[in-house]
């Protein structure tokens, strides 16, 4: 295992870039440009129909006037000026806000902790512990989800017979709904940060790590001064992937409490699908879906910012 | 004076962080929130062998005392067979075809230098970032109206393959290979085909394993994309099922978790066996290229 780790810490330098234009004939770069699109062109195909297209799509609906019966015509700014006046839009944006600001920074402080004390355990350990965490993730978020539906509910539910609280329902509340949202999302969140800093972790210089012992360096100084800043862009990637899925986070809110009671667990995603679904009304759906987009790239931005200027 | 320096010793062991002490709590948390994050999943299993009295007891019932198969019964009174043949076709479909396209593309940004490769790369970059999610609706339209698909598995497996990650991981395993390889075989007389057949392949192998389970996975658990998509109860997917009949019968959760328990369990089982791979994969595509 040590010798895989290093072999792997020794690989790592290797990646290369393709070779420079320099030296490169002109009739060889037109042939390596040909050819480069050649194997790029089914990707392309693929992710200029299913992804771009619908993009565009996307902005242009959001434009639209839509409704069940097609689109009846060009509406402006209409769809977006409609949105700062939607109470539930507000609703869903304070709760989306809420689920990010607590899910994002619980999530990424938890998993560096189990990551730091499973990292330099024996390698069956390790695994199990990765693997336990990761099975949430795995088993899907709908399995995952009505299994807490079950454990959640007032009568047969294991948590209230359990604690004694039978008869109360904490999905009902419009208190409690979005707090054990966050608790489920919570444990089908960590699984991916963890394996990420394990790696991560694990490919920490260890030179640097012994020669900060041997001038007495305290554990604690050698994790902020030394491990911390090596870690820190997978610590960024994790931020902006947990920031994303949970900005997205949305089989739970169907499944569980449908944006209820009372728009209690409304979210901005959730309102997107239930607006063009239940609502019918596609034109304000998209737009809800571009600002959602916008307000996500703002977020990954900021995110990339704060951790360059560290 | 020597008294001191033992003194001064303890206390920077225990500032070293190495106490047992310490240990032990982190192994005794660890354990117990293994058993919370264990939780979930054996309660869909052992639910799924609860008896109608088991499953509405208002006291605990911990473990299935009278084991029952009528769970499963009353699941394969349903299309389960058809559900679960469903999801494993999309997600087969797309894994191939995700890990043909994107080990070509990946090749291509890697190893190959041309004219607007900055620019693509940029691209995908950047749709990697934005929320899938938001355009699923848009894809609804394009699927019904200009590809005519719509309600079709074909409607779930072309966006998954269409989604950048993995031509983004492909990327970042193929600049591993060694440039001289790549230049021993073109001055070798190989066509750029035979280079990527017999040198790019074989050295990329690890990578593709990890994107083939990473997508198998993915689009197994990819709900949302599956509810928009697919309407017809002969094309739902297990897990579209079960939510679909969690919302039919929210009360028989005998029957839900025996659906919860063949959805999840297959995946499970094959997370297990190629774990390697998988957290492989993860933590390379983490790694900025």
């Amino acid at each position: 295992m040590a010798q895989t780790t290093a072999a792997v810490r020794a690989e790592k330098p290797k990646r290369q870039k393709p070779p420079k234009y320099s030296g490169m004939s002109r009739a060889l770069v037109r042939r390596e440009t040909m050819w480069a699109y050649l194997f790029l062109l089914p990707s392309l195909i693929f992710f200029v129909a299913f992804v771009v297209l619908p993009m565009f799509i996307c902005v242009f609906y959001s434009f639209c006037e839509y409704g069940l019966g097609g689109i009846k015509g060009f509406a402006g700014f209409d769809n977006y000026i409609k949105l700062f006046k939607d109470p539930t839009f507000h609703k869903g944006f304070l709760n989306t806000l809420l689920i990010v600001v607590v899910a994002v920074p619980s999530v990424t402080a938890f998993s560096l902790w189990v990551s730091s004390a499973i990292y330099k355990m024996h390698a069956v350990p390790r695994s199990f512990f990765r693997c336990v965490f990761y099975l949430p993730v795995v088993s899907g978020s709908v399995a995952i989800t009505v299994v807490w539906k079950w454990i959640l509910n007032p009568y047969y539910g294991i948590l209230n017979q359990v604690t004694g609280n039978v008869g109360f329902d904490w999905l009902g509340n419009s208190k409690t709904a979005i707090w054990f949202i966050i608790l489920i999302l919570f444990t089908t969140s960590i699984g991916q940060p963890i394996v990420l800093y394990v790696a991560a972790l694990g490919n920490v210089d260890q030179s640097l790590v012994e020669a900060a012992q041997v001038d007495g360096a305290t554990k604690l100084q050698v994790f902020w001064k030394i491990k911390w800043p090596q870690i820190m862009s997978t610590t960024l990637y994790i931020l902006v992937i947990t920031t994303i899925n949970s900005f997205q986070c949305f089989a739970l809110i169907q499944l569980l409490t449908r944006g209820g009671p009372n728009n209690a667990t409304m979210t901005i995603m959730y309102q997107v699908y239930d607006t063009a679904y239940r609502l019918n009304d596609l034109g304000y759906a998209n737009a809800i879906g571009v600002v959602l987009a916008i307000i996500i790239a703002i977020f990954s931005a900021l995110q990339f910012k704060l951790a360059k200027t560290d | 004076m020597s008294a001191n320096t033992a003194v001064k010793t303890k206390r920077s062991t225990d500032l070293t962080g190495t106490s047992t002490g310490y240990k032990i709590f982190a192994v005794v948390i660890l354990v117990l929130l293994a058993l919370f994050f264990l939780f979930p999943l054996y309660w869909i299993v052992t639910g799924s062998f609860k008896t109608a009295v088991e499953i509405n007891s208002k006291t605990p019932v911990w473990f299935p005392m009278e084991p029952t198969l009528e769970n499963y019964i009353k699941l394969f009174s349903h299309p389960a067979m058809k559900w679960l043949f469903n999801i494993i076709f999309i997600s087969a479909a797309a894994m191939v075809l995700t890990c043909l396209t994107a080990a070509l593309a990946g090749y291509a940004l890697a190893k190959k230098r041309f004219i607007g490769r900055g620019v693509l790369f940029t691209i995908i970059i950047c749709a990697m970032a934005l929320p899938k999610q938001v355009i699923v609706i848009p894809l609804l339209q394009e699927m019904t109206n200009i590809f005519h698909i719509n309600d079709t598995l074909w409607a779930v497996i072309l966006p998954t393959v269409g989604w950048p990650f993995g031509v983004f991981l492909m990327k970042q395993f193929s600049e591993t290979i060694p440039n001289e390889i790549l230049e021993a075989a073109r001055v070798d007389g190989a066509g750029e085909i035979r280079t990527f057949a017999t040198v790019v392949l074989p050295m990329i192998k690890p990578g593709i394993g990890a994107l083939a389970i990473f997508t198998f996975v993915n689009t197994w658990n990819d709900y949302f994309l599956q509810l928009v998509m697919l309407t017809s109860e002969d094309k739902w997917t297990l897990p579209l099922a079960i939510a679909n009949l969690q919302g039919e019968m929210s009360s028989d959760f005998g029957l839900i978790m025996a659906g919860a328990a063949l959805a999840a369990i297959p995946i499970v089982v094959v997370f297990i066996a190629f774990q390697k791979y998988f957290t492989q994969g993860i933590a390379m595509g983490a790694v900025k290229g």
